[in-house]
């Protein structure tokens, strides 16, 4: 007999995400998730301005942020066929490669690690020996016994006092806490150091977009003159500060961020059979080398894998209107042609319709529809979007660059590559993407260099930002790999207004409800199999719906056909 | 605030100490914080001695409608003893975005403190409710955020409404605004002081200010006919501008990456709302004054604003917008005022303008078209 237990609010996420699962004998059973929250961006974006686009959609996350922006103005660029200059392709790749660094570390330390690092047990850790193993595995200079000394003292005082702030009620004791004291102690002072250095990293947003979180993008490139000889423009005083960060930012992956995963990894090997899930792996591939139309050359490379080949990649098209799908047999919306056809996002339509119980509730009825997220498939498939699809896309496509970090991860934790398919390969896979992210992010700013040294200082190309230069229908998708995974807009345009738009987002892959044929989504399927320990403390479903990095605000979206609301684009003109 | 001997929390100084900072740190970072709050310089003991005396503060902090930008830019906050106080010295007891407990235990939690620290806790609320088919579109723990705002909100001793969600209803309250996302001013009783700090987000250092404010003096900041804080919200984005010069002068960019851009010029005409937006973002800047939008070549979009998505679109010229007469005159008479402000980058700015003038002039006749065009 299996026991349902319920996690509302998973937290240490962006968003609202509710767990559910059926426990039998100290494992998980069935499970589901549930996204909570619902918005209606894509409706209220209907009647307005394309190039307005970029804002609204930038505002869908504010965790990930920069990653819709990023999307909504390439997709109009496909639109309207704008060609952005090589320079305004550079400053968003780099910006790209600051918001996966900051995201990655952010998510490893602040949203992750106290799901393996027992902070009340760093207590007990003596800090002498916490220092010699700290300088055993990095040579990050804070890392004297006085240090670890210094963090121990502060934290005990911050427990004796009884107000246990963010930390309060954690699964601290929990068995399945497997580090000795002293890599708790590194952990949690990382925590804390992280926590100071994440602030400096998206300077680099500020720089070119004007601020962080939200920074400005602009249909046909940047809005940041390049003028070297102005104080106002990107001169050479912004570009070695952009640099500096660059800098900065990798040293801190390089030599905090990876030797701090690589131990606590080596601690809990057996979570590289743990939480594997469904072996579909989705990537549209990002990073431009040679401008944003030739996929080919992107750092990365995109494609798809299925059932744990990685000697096939599939090429991926997100225009073909039978590979992206989207179903909503299990969500709380409506089709006109019935709950179990799926739509390609350009065809999309449906209607919110909440029929779960009326709340407050202590349980969803799981047997109908359970979810504000639409359940996305790729040619009828559930995919598992994200790190770990990129770094297997990656490494099947036969990159060098890829396969050197994997190669070496796997040596130095001396797991097979099958452990890559689990909850430990996903958080594995976030680090190792982060320190190719970190070289590319240099690549692409000596490019911009040496563009502006050779005389070619353009940021945007504005011969079409006038509306009355374009064609009266168009219609377009821009895509990205935002830190959480596989990210495409689609966009109708109609009259020089917006017709449609809609997004398929990272977390509505992974945690997308169960579809018509009772395919499970990627969260609902890593849970399946992983063990319980104390059905109170349900630690090991954190850590594997973790190693995903829900972003729920990201996941729920609504579409309706085109044209339904024509009573309402007419009071926004109005 | 909290100022119940029986509340045996360490103080902000005594926290700050076992931290390791020093003394002379502690104090300029006070007055650092005082320079922020736009206060008189003797008003900085007043600070010091309440940061030194007052215990800590708990702190609930709820998330509805949102996109966490707030909690993000709040963790932006620059003066790492702003980040530390903030993070670890008040009490967060509630944040589902950094808090390690999860599902009951998170609930429990919060739960704790409202029993607990009746009366005394600041709620912060970060996003909007959605009030449409009873709740639904916003569910945490089988409770829909309008059950869980009323519960939590009954016993604080003050709520802050972070960002333009919670203050305004921000992008989901755009028309048609399909979820009827509601600003938290319109669902409170009205007996619990109510602080909005709009913005999309509000800048880090603001938040950490408003924070600091009602922790130090123990009563909210003075707010605005609209309920924000004035030392942040009072000036315009424009007053502020150090690209206002070459407004004044009738030098404008025309499209983005020409040579205009390229030299700097006011960014008005390709749509800037920094015209009609109250604002700190040209005085305190972002990300730790590294740059704000307008110093990188975007307009302001206005995120500060009430309904600043639906009044007018991006890349308009603010004068095509209802209102903009009104703040033409205001503008003629904000002159005026500014120099009596002492913002210091405004005040430099005019003073740069003074004494340039020949060159203002030279550049005032290149302008000479682009102020005609205004005008028409």
């Amino acid at each position: 007999m299996s026991k349902r237990i319920v996690v509302d609010p998973i937290t240490r996420i962006e968003g609202h995400l509710r767990v559910e699962a059926d426990i039998e004998n100290g494992q998980i059973k069935d499970a589901f998730s549930s996204g909570t929250m619902v918005r209606l961006l894509e409706e209220i974006l209907r009647g307005r301005d394309p190039r307005d686009a970029w804002a609204f959609v930038g505002r869908v996350c504010g965790v990930c942020t920069s990653v819709h922006s990023l999307t909504a103005v390439r997709c109009v660029e496909d639109a309207l066929d704008i060609t952005i200059p090589p320079n305004a392709e550079l400053v968003r790749n780099i910006m790209f490669c600051a918001q996966y660094m900051h995201d990655h570390v952010v998510h490893f330390y602040h949203l992750h690690a106290m799901d393996w690092v027992d902070v009340v047990n760093a207590l007990k850790a003596d800090p002498q020996k916490t220092s010699e193993l700290a300088q055993s595995i990095s040579h990050w200079p804070k890392s004297s016994p006085g240090y670890f000394s210094d963090i121990q003292t502060r934290i005990k005082k911050f427990v004796d006092s009884g107000q246990l702030g963010i930390f309060a009620n954690g699964y601290w004791g929990h068995p399945a806490y497997k580090l000795p004291a002293e890599v708790n102690l590194i952990g949690l002072a990382h925590y804390l150091e992280a926590l100071e250095w994440q602030k400096e990293i998206v300077k680099i947003h500020a720089i070119f977009g004007g601020k962080n979180p939200h920074p400005n993008y602009l249909v046909g490139g940047m809005a940041c003159a390049i003028s070297i000889d102005d104080v106002s423009g990107i001169n050479a005083e912004r570009l070695a500060y952009v640099g500096q960060l660059l800098q900065d930012g990798k040293n801190f992956i390089e030599q905090v961020y990876i030797p701090d995963l690589m131990a606590i990894a080596s601690f809990y090997k057996d979570w590289g059979a743990i939480g594997g899930g469904l072996g579909n792996y989705l990537v549209y591939g990002d990073l431009p080398a040679n401008g944003y139309k030739d996929t080919k050359n992107y750092k990365f490379p995109g494609g798809a894998i299925l059932n744990k080949d990685v000697s096939k990649v599939y090429d991926v098209d997100v225009r073909k209107d039978d590979e992206v799908q989207e179903f909503i047999s299990h969500s709380w919306y409506e089709y006109k042609e019935g709950k179990d056809v799926g739509l390609h996002p350009w065809k999309g339509e449906s209607k919110i319709n909440y029929t779960g119980p009326k709340p407050p509730f202590e349980n969803l009825d799981t047997t109908q529809a359970y979810s504000y997220l639409k359940t996305p498939r790729w040619k009828g498939n559930a995919m598992e979007v994200g790190p770990l699809a990129r770094v297997l896309v990656g490494y099947a496509r036969g990159r060098e660059d890829f396969k050197a970090v994997v190669d070496k991860a796997l040596k130095d934790l001396d797991v097979p590559i099958t452990a890559l398919f689990s909850t430990l390969g996903r958080t594995a896979a976030r680090g190792l993407e982060s320190v190719l992210v970190a070289q590319w992010a240099h690549e692409f700013y000596d490019q911009l260099l040496t563009n502006i040294k050779n005389g070619d200082t353009r940021m945007a190309e504005m011969s079409k930002f006038d509306p009355a230069t374009w064609p009266k229908t168009a219609q377009g998708v821009g895509h990205t790999e935002a830190p959480r995974g596989a990210l495409a807009h689609w966009i109708n345009i109609s009259d020089e207004k917006i017709a449609n738009y809609q997004l398929v987002v990272p977390t509505t892959w992974n945690a997308s409800p169960r579809d018509s044929k009772g395919q499970l989504s990627a969260y609902e399927s890593a849970l399946l199999g992983t063990p319980v320990a104390n059905e109170q403390q349900p630690l090991e479903i954190i850590r594997t719906i973790h190693s995903f990095d829900p972003c729920m605000a990201c996941s729920v979206h609504i579409y309706d056909e085109e044209g339904k609301h024509i009573s309402r684009i007419g009071i926004l003109e109005n | 605030m909290i100022n119940d001997a029986s509340v045996q929390q360490p103080t902000y100084y005594q926290e700050v100490e076992r931290k390791g900072y020093s003394r002379r740190e502690f104090l300029s970072f006070v007055t650092m914080m005082a320079a922020f709050m736009g206060l008189e310089k003797s008003a900085i003991g007043q600070v010091i001695k309440a940061m030194e005396t007052q215990p800590r503060v708990p702190v609930i902090w709820l998330h509805f409608q949102e996109c966490t930008c707030c909690s993000e830019s709040f963790i932006r906050s620059s003066h790492p003893i702003v980040a530390d106080i903030l993070l670890d010295k008040i009490s967060l007891d509630y944040t589902e975005t950094l808090m390690a407990a999860s599902g009951f235990q998170a609930e429990a939690a919060m739960k704790s403190t409202m029993e607990k620290y009746k009366g005394e806790y600041i709620l912060c609320v970060e996003g909007s409710v959605p009030t449409a088919a009873d709740g639904v579109y916003c569910m945490i723990g089988g409770k829909t955020s309008m059950q869980i705002l009323e519960e939590a909100s009954a016993n604080a001793k003050a709520v802050i409404a972070w960002g333009s969600c919670a203050s305004n209803g921000c992008v989901q309250s755009a028309k048609p605004n399909p979820t009827n996302a509601t600003p938290i001013h319109k669902l409170l009783s009205g007996n619990v002081p109510l602080i909005k700090v709009p913005g999309c987000p509000p800048i880090g250092e603001v938040m950490a200010g408003v924070i600091v404010h009602l922790v130090t003096f123990g009563k909210i900041p003075e707010l605005d006919r609209l309920g924000r804080p004035k030392a942040f919200y009072s000036k315009r984005v424009h007053d502020s501008c150090y690209r206002r010069p070459f407004y004044d002068a009738g030098l404008f960019v025309e499209t983005f990456d020409d040579e205009s851009a390229k030299k700097g010029y006011c960014l008005y005409k390709v749509g800037c709302k920094g015209p009609s937006t109250y604002n700190a973002c040209g005085v305190m800047k972002w990300n730790n004054g590294t740059s704000y939008p307008i110093q990188s070549g975007h307009g302001c979009i206005g995120c500060s604003e009430a309904n600043y998505w639906d009044n007018g679109r991006l890349y308009e010229r603010a004068s095509s917008f209802a209102g903009f007469g009104i703040e033409a005159n205001a503008d003629t008479l904000g002159k005026v005022a500014l120099a009596a402000t002492g913002v210091a980058v405004a005040a430099h700015a005019v003073a740069t303008n003074v004494r340039k003038h020949n060159l203002i002039f030279n550049l005032e006749k290149e302008g000479k078209q682009s102020e005609k065009e205004l005008e028409s």
